[in-house]
């Protein structure tokens, strides 16, 4: 439909956009000292319900969480004074009830074999020296504008490694690649890359993108505009590259969905034509269903998430014989259901943390442990955890609209994008909106991988956003008196 | 470019809201049905922390809950006399519960509403809360003659006595029993799992309580319903009608000595009773028609849906007969009639009571863990099936049975007392006899009604049946 001439806005509109230029560090600080007594109450709250008594390392991890956090703060105040004052505090609430959880499913039962709060802390203790290397190193984002292709090749690279010798699978999934000392989950890495070469080539390619075009009418209708078929080889490469090496080869639903659903959206802000979202949605979803009848591991997930409750999907074949058995060997939606029990157990206000029993839900500290907040803070809890991650996302996309290179308004606002792209795929998956994939919530689930890609993720961010604010330099010349020449 | 990237972020906190809108339907509309969902665990894992209140017989508390120890916080449930009671008192597992310990379980565990506020004070007292006592109105020598009778025999069977003034259940046992224990471990869970897999699959099922919920012919027990019938609808005790050799009802009907009932001549109505004769009785209810013998029935509870006292128990049948040939055959408990024995029990507790059945009920009383009275069973009338007159006919037609020339139940005599009584011994589709006895004592002033059945017992009802009912019975009034 065309829009009258006359409501079109003119090209000012857009100057509000621009984020004041006030650095709000205090506040910043005051919010994340706030995370981070949340993240002690959480704890002990936790120690008091379970075991009568406080959390014997309170201060251990008062000490250096907090520390840390601090610690990033000022970092923040010397280095990057103007960037975002919202973006610290949010990472370190989330990263702190990830902690706190983690504690009361590891040490508070004291079996830290799956869960461990203490692992955790010192993963979060290295991403945050990562996260301090990026603010100071990387003053302007915009020079990652200069390697697009050895990004390319260094996502692919990292999404292929587990397919090689030193890949490791881990409950289905071969997503993980061991270093004898620990592993890491190398797809976690590569979607930054990936986010990284897009905003460059599609900076580069964009006009052809959204321009050259091939009209598709019926009669005198305009139905689609479909670019010409030779702009579609990126599209076609991606979609390649999502549904065979990730979905037949390395059975990774998760990363296939969140990498090819951040190129729709980049692909999209950068052309602004809805004919791409169109070409991949369909080019996705029909692959899916040309696999299907082909690909046994992605047909137990389609069976899992639609008939989550039929019997024989929920219990083993085995348990099956045995009503009474009450299905205590696990069949395939054992964990979804698990959780989705977990969460109407917690109800409106839930049971108070260390008051549920998260441990019905098999291997609740990875993706599951979404269902662990839902059952002990209820549903007010998580409406907090996703207000929070919603608003890291939103402040993501501020940064974008106020950036004026087009670089760092695709950059930021893939990133974003690729932040709330997970939460949904994730917490969708296990809340049975989508069917389970199994990746992670950004800073709250185990894991050091996704720990330190979030925290590279804030960096980033918080680098744009400094460089966004920052008010232009002052006008040196003042009406013609004396000349201060400043730094 | 920020156009798009507008949209972006409208799209991106549409993602967050569907989440946000799943999560609540989940947490806030969907709970309560995921939560009691038949799949989900919790709902039984939260039970075995909870302390049941006991299940009482007399003074002695057969079922009761103690602290597992160490630093579990479940309770393991311990029967005492786990075999006898079992077929009433049920079992307690990790997972389920049956018998008393389902039908009861909110007053057990302490979720029946009318234990609030005693929950509230326990818990600003700082006690431990503790769930409801249930007291059973089972006489333990009554449920343990029956358990013995039935045992001795070694036959599939079941015995329920009932108080005919009050309809109390006096004993209720059903053989094969099994023992509770071996199923509730808490401790041992994949041991009692395992144990409660081969119960349900034993080919004995001892875990059916064949007092209340197995039906069987009733034979000719049921020929008090089709007297009943008869004398209220004018007959007398002396009434005759003819009682040949055999019946043609399609096939032959024959008594079961082979012979006339009286020589040949129509036989009268106390007569027929006193030595079960089955052609009068078949002709009788061909007499009275399909309509009337229903109604009779059903006066005495068949037909009428299943009844909670509290555990299930299952309907007796007495279908509407058109068919002359069926309706014969069913005026002597064949054909369509089946009954569970609770049900036989409580023909002889309405004749034993003037006619009036009483409503049968298990739990006596129900006590809090401060030991006050939260309920307390109150005795009312099931149905009224006869007058009080026909009662008293039935009844001395009845004592006949036990006592007369040619008793054909004195097996279930008692020195002393005149014991009024019916046997059964009804054919089945497939392998021997059921042997049933049914009887009330002491005769003119009623404190028991027992019924008996065993299962393909192969003999006679007089026989087999007759010695438990007598066990049973002098149980209760010798107390």
């Amino acid at each position: 439909m065309t829009l009258p001439t006359a409501t079109k806005r003119p090209p000012a509109a857009e100057a509000p956009t621009a984020l004041p230029p006030v650095k709000r560090r205090n506040a910043e600080l005051v919010m994340t000292l706030f995370a981070i007594a949340l993240t002690l109450y959480a704890m002990i709250e936790a120690g008091l319900t379970r075991n009568n008594e406080m959390p014997p390392s309170l201060f251990l991890y008062g000490g250096l969480f907090g520390g840390l956090a601090v610690l990033a703060h000022f970092f923040i105040r010397f280095f990057a004074p103007w960037s975002d004052p919202l973006l610290l505090p949010l990472a370190t609430l989330l990263n702190g009830l990830g902690i706190a959880m983690l504690w009361r499913l590891g040490e508070a039962t004291g079996d830290t074999s799956r869960a461990s709060a203490m692992d955790q802390l010192i993963l979060t203790a290295a991403s945050m020296v990562v996260f301090a290397g990026i603010i100071y190193f990387l003053k302007e984002p915009r020079t990652l504008q200069r390697y697009p292709y050895i990004m390319a090749v260094g996502a692919v690279f990292l999404l292929l490694l587990p397919l090689t010798p030193l890949g490791s699978e881990i409950n289905g999934a071969r997503q993980w690649v061991n270093f004898g000392f620990t592993s890491l989950q190398p797809s976690e890495f590569a979607k930054i890359a990936l986010v990284v070469f897009l905003s460059g080539y599609m900076v580069t390619k964009r006009d052809v993108l959204a321009l050259a075009s091939r009209q598709i009418k019926i009669g005198p209708v305009k139905v689609l505009d479909l670019p010409r078929m030779r702009d579609t080889a990126p599209m076609a490469v991606m979609w390649g590259f999502c549904i065979i090496v990730l979905v037949i080869l390395m059975n990774d639903l998760g990363t296939s969905l969140m990498l090819f659903g951040t190129f729709l959206a980049m692909i999209y802000v950068a052309t602004q034509r809805g004919s791409w979202i169109v070409i991949g949605l369909t080019a996705f979803f029909g692959a899916c269903a040309a696999i299907y009848p082909f690909v046994p591991h992605f047909r137990v997930r389609m069976v899992t998430w639609l008939d989550a409750f039929r019997p024989d999907v929920f219990c083993t074949d085995e348990a099956m014989a045995n009503p009474e058995s009450f299905c205590v060997t696990s069949g395939n939606s054992q964990q979804l259901v698990q959780g989705l029990f977990a969460l109407a157990e917690g109800g409106m206000t839930g049971t108070g943390l260390g008051g549920g029993q998260p441990g019905y839900v098999p291997e609740v500290q990875n993706d599951f442990i979404f269902t662990a907040f839902g059952e002990e803070l209820g549903l007010a809890g998580i409406m907090v955890m996703l207000m929070a991650l919603a608003l890291l996302v939103e402040r993501g996309m501020r940064i974008a609209l106020a950036s004026k290179e087009l670089f760092i308004k695709m950059f930021a606002s893939g990133i974003s994008f690729l932040i709330a792209f997970q939460t949904f795929v994730v917490i969708g998956g296990v809340t049975r909106v989508i069917p389970m994939t199994g990746a992670t919530i950004p800073f709250v689930a185990k894991g050091g991988s996704a720990l330190l890609s979030s925290w590279i993720m804030v960096a980033l961010l918080m680098r744009m956003s400094n460089n966004a604010r920052k008010p232009a330099p002052q006008a040196i010349q003042d009406e013609g008196a004396t000349q201060v020449i400043q730094r | 470019m920020n156009k798009p990237i507008r949209r972006l972020s409208i799209f991106a906190l549409a993602l967050f809201g569907v989440l946000l809108l799943n999560v609540s339907y989940i947490q806030a509309f969907a709970a309560e049905d995921l939560r009691e969902h038949p799949f989900n665990r919790r709902q039984f894992a939260e039970s075995l922390n909870t302390h049941r209140g006991s299940i009482i017989v007399g003074s002695q508390e057969v079922a009761y809950s103690e602290p597992v120890g160490g630093d579990s916080d479940q309770y393991q449930r311990v029967y005492e006399n786990g075999q006898l009671y079992a077929p009433v008192v049920g079992a307690f597992r990790a997972g389920s519960a049956t018998g008393i310990e389902a039908a009861e379980n909110s007053f057990l565990d302490g979720s029946h509403e009318s234990l609030a506020v005693n929950n509230f004070r326990d818990m600003l007292t700082g006690e431990e809360p503790k769930g409801a006592d249930v007291t059973l109105t089972i006489n333990a020598d009554a449920q343990q003659a029956a358990m013995d009778g039935l045992e001795a025999l070694g036959k599939n069977g079941a015995a329920v006595a009932l108080d005919p003034a009050t309809g109390a259940v006096l004993a209720s046992y059903s053989n094969p029993t099994y023992d509770p224990n071996s199923v509730a471990s808490v401790t041992e869970t994949d041991q009692a799992a395992q144990n409660w897999t081969e119960l349900e699959s034993a080919e004995q099922q001892p875990l059916l309580n064949r007092g209340l919920n197995q039906r069987y012919p009733p034979g000719s027990t049921f020929k008090i319903v089709t007297a009943a019938a008869a004398l209220e609808n004018g007959a007398t005790p002396e009434s005759t009608i003819d009682a040949p050799e055999t019946l043609d009802l399609g096939a032959p009907l024959p008594n079961a000595w082979g012979g006339p009932c009286n020589n040949g001549a129509p036989d009268s109505l106390a007569h027929s009773i006193e030595i079960s004769c089955n052609t009068s009785m078949a002709n009788w209810a061909i007499q009275l028609g399909g309509q009337t013998m229903q109604e009779q029935a059903e006066a005495f509870g068949f037909n009428q849906g299943e009844m909670e006292i509290p555990i299930t128990v299952t309907e007796s049948l007495s279908p509407l007969e058109t068919d002359p040939n069926i309706l014969g055959r069913s005026g002597i408990g064949q054909a369509n009639i089946e009954a569970t024995p609770l049900q036989m029990a409580m023909v002889a507790a309405g004749v034993a009571n003037d006619g009036d059945v009483m409503k049968p009920y298990l739990v006596e009383s129900v006590q809090n863990s401060n030991l006050e009275e939260v309920e307390t069973a109150q005795p009312e009338v099931y149905t009224t099936a006869i007058s009080s007159g026909t009662a008293a006919d039935l009844t001395e037609m009845m004592i006949g049975v036990t006592a007369g020339d040619e008793a054909s139940g004195p097996g279930a005599q008692i020195p002393g007392i005149d014991v009024a009584g019916k046997t059964g011994t009804a054919e089945t589709a497939s392998g021997p006899t059921h042997n049933w006895f049914i009887s009330f004592a002491p005769a003119d002033d009623p404190q028991v009604a027992v019924a008996v059945v065993v299962e393909h017992g192969g003999g006679s009802g007089g026989t087999l049946a007759a010695p438990i009912a007598r066990e049973i019975m002098e149980a209760v009034i010798n107390e």
